[in-house]
């Protein structure tokens, strides 16, 4: 694990920011905290990058303590905040000269990386323009770039693409896609899922400062979302008679009045199963369409859309493991 | 696993400073308003006092060569002062946390800040002396007298510059850093800067002539034009030196206010 995070707390005032989180990132792996505004997540990646200092618990990157050892930590990240931190009267590449001067690679060296870098972001063309003229996707790109100037161990980008337009958007994607690609460690906070789901091999889902649930897009997935099956008929009474029918299979009525819906396992042997009975019960069905949770059914079950996240999270029943999991790092 | 600590070199402070530096000199110089309005205003100020009330006021001598001081006293402060709206820039936007998630002193950025404003204040100074001189000022001052003059505004120029970056760092945006600046601009006219103190109500006075911009005016103006600095000259060492080390301390103490959180 190149980052071990362990009872992470912090509280401003008397509003806790975070409460006994835990996790560890796999070297060449791709982290995303995913959650709501006031989740905790730029607050832990704040902490990760030496910025804040927690009260409670404790982080390392690469095996060395960030509270303890904030140089070496330094000298082992890249952090690009929620705003792009460039200078706006400087060019792009006076901005990536200065970062490559201040991290002591020399004025030629500095250089040569500037120019390595603005080729890879495509940002060439405007390279000798002040960033004040650049567009908000291109702002970020640069952003990004000024932080891989020497290629960090661990990269924290917060909220990466928050306010950008979808092609900027799908731009600062690819770019983090390449990344990873080359090896690169990335932990990455949003609030967009797609953005975990695309990006993240694994998912920290936060929500009021605690870990929600944790695991794979599709861990997640099948763990609070479930597949289901929805079921048409042709008439009202045939889906009556289908709910009377499949009710021990805990059918509930679907979306519509003509159809009924069930939980499943995705498998094709469930579904032979609920049409057979259906054929042999004499209950007509027009058709059958099978649903995978999206992660934004995910994200609402398990944060709510307002207000307890607590009950949220034991109605959808998050796996007794992870809450297990959070408590034992406090 | 544990990734291997690369050793700090040993002038890396010294290097990150100079980066800094040339970065903050560079913003000085693209900012053309700012930089423009911290010389045209005390130009216009220095016209206004000559020309407008000048000839009213009564100094014993060329109302001109008295004034010229002042002018540069207050010009060197609002140079000073907009170091305060820098830091909060650098606060506001991200550029301090870019810099403090690298491996690189904290005391680099400050210096940085410092170090352009006093090159500003050195561009500003030396383009109202030389207006000054096209109206007729003619200081009467050696190679020595113009040195220790210029240590003086130096050692002042640090001191508020120091000040102003810690009342950036302190202020919560931009505009309000311009604003906690504004007695920086408003000092000089409670001092024996334009006009001389007798003529002030006596409360007026002790103001005038106890606070540190008046020891600094007397001794300029006595090392410039021969006028006597009497016990102006340690005062002034001393208020100022005082300054920058309180403000100094000030300074870093707001940068870890807002910092450390």
């Amino acid at each position: 694990m190149i980052v071990e995070v362990d009872g992470l707390g912090k509280t401003y005032g008397r509003r806790r920011v975070l409460d006994a989180v835990s996790f560890g990132v796999p070297a060449g792996s791709v982290l995303a905290l995913l959650g709501p505004n006031g989740a905790g997540k730029t607050t832990a990646v704040r902490i990760l990058g030496t910025l804040t200092r927690p009260d409670g618990g404790s982080a390392r990157i690469g095996g060395h303590d960030v509270v303890r050892e904030p140089v070496v930590v330094r000298g082992l990240i890249g952090l690009t905040g929620q705003f792009a931190a460039v200078d706006d009267r400087q060019t792009g590449r006076e901005n990536l000269e200065m970062i490559g001067r201040l991290r002591h690679l020399g004025r030629d060296g500095a250089r040569r990386r500037a120019a390595e870098l603005l080729e890879r972001f495509g940002l060439e063309a405007a390279a000798d323009r002040q960033a004040q003229t650049w567009s908000g996707g291109m702002r970020r790109r640069l952003d990004l770039a000024m932080s891989l100037v020497v290629p960090p161990a661990v990269l924290f980008l917060d909220e990466p693409t928050t306010g950008l337009d979808p092609v900027s958007r799908s731009t600062m994607w690819t770019a983090v896609g390449d990344l990873v690609r080359g090896g690169t460690t990335v932990v990455l906070t949003t609030q967009y899922l797609e953005e975990a789901d695309r990006l993240a091999d694994r998912i920290l889902l936060m929500d009021q400062g605690r870990v929600v649930a944790e695991g794979t897009p599709d861990e997640l997935k099948a763990q609070h979302g479930g597949e289901r099956l929805v079921l048409a008929h042709p008439d009202q009474g045939a889906a009556a008679s289908a709910m009377h029918l499949l009710a021990d299979g805990g059918a509930i009525p679907g979306p519509d009045p003509l159809t009924t819906d069930l939980p499943s396992d995705g498998g094709a042997e469930h579904l032979r199963r609920v049409l057979d009975r259906l054929h042999v019960a004499g209950i007509p069905v027009t058709r059958v369409t099978a649903t995978r949770p999206s992660l934004d059914d995910v994200f609402l079950a398990l944060t709510g859309t307002a207000g307890s996240s607590t009950r949220a999270a034991a109605r959808v029943g998050v796996p007794a493991g992870v809450a297990t999991a959070n408590r034992e790092g406090q | 696993m544990t990734a291997p600590a690369l050793p700090r070199r040993r002038f890396a402070v010294l290097a990150e400073s100079l980066v800094l530096v040339g970065r903050s000199i560079r913003l000085s110089r693209r900012d053309v308003e700012t930089l423009v309005m911290s010389i045209a205003l005390p130009l216009m100020m220095m016209a206004l006092f000559v020309y407008v009330f000048g000839g009213a006021i009564e100094t014993g001598g060329a109302y001109l060569t008295y004034v010229v001081p002042g002018i540069v006293l207050l010009c060197v402060g609002f140079g000073a002062a907009s170091t305060a709206p820098a830091v909060a820039d650098d606060m506001d936007r991200g550029m301090v946390d870019r810099l403090r998630s690298m491996p690189v002193a904290a005391s680099a950025l400050v210096a940085g800040h410092v170090v352009a404003s006093v090159a500003r204040n050195a561009l500003a100074t030396a383009v109202v002396v030389a207006a000054a001189v096209a109206m007729g000022f003619r200081p009467d001052a050696g190679p020595l007298e113009w040195a220790a003059a210029l240590g003086l505004l130096l050692l002042y120029v640090l001191a508020l510059s120091a000040l102003a970056a810690g009342l950036g760092a302190l202020a919560s945006s931009v505009q309000s850093a311009g604003a906690l600046t504004f007695f920086m601009l408003f000092l000089p006219y409670l001092s024996s800067a334009f006009v001389p103190t007798g003529t002030m109500p006596a409360a007026l006075r002790a103001v005038a002539e106890h606070q540190p911009i008046t020891p600094v005016i007397e001794t300029v103006r006595g090392l410039l034009t021969g006028a006597p600095i009497g016990a102006s000259g340690w005062a002034a060492v001393l208020w100022c030196t005082g300054l920058l080390i309180v403000s100094s301390a000030f300074a870093g103490w707001a940068y870890r206010r807002r910092t450390h959180r």
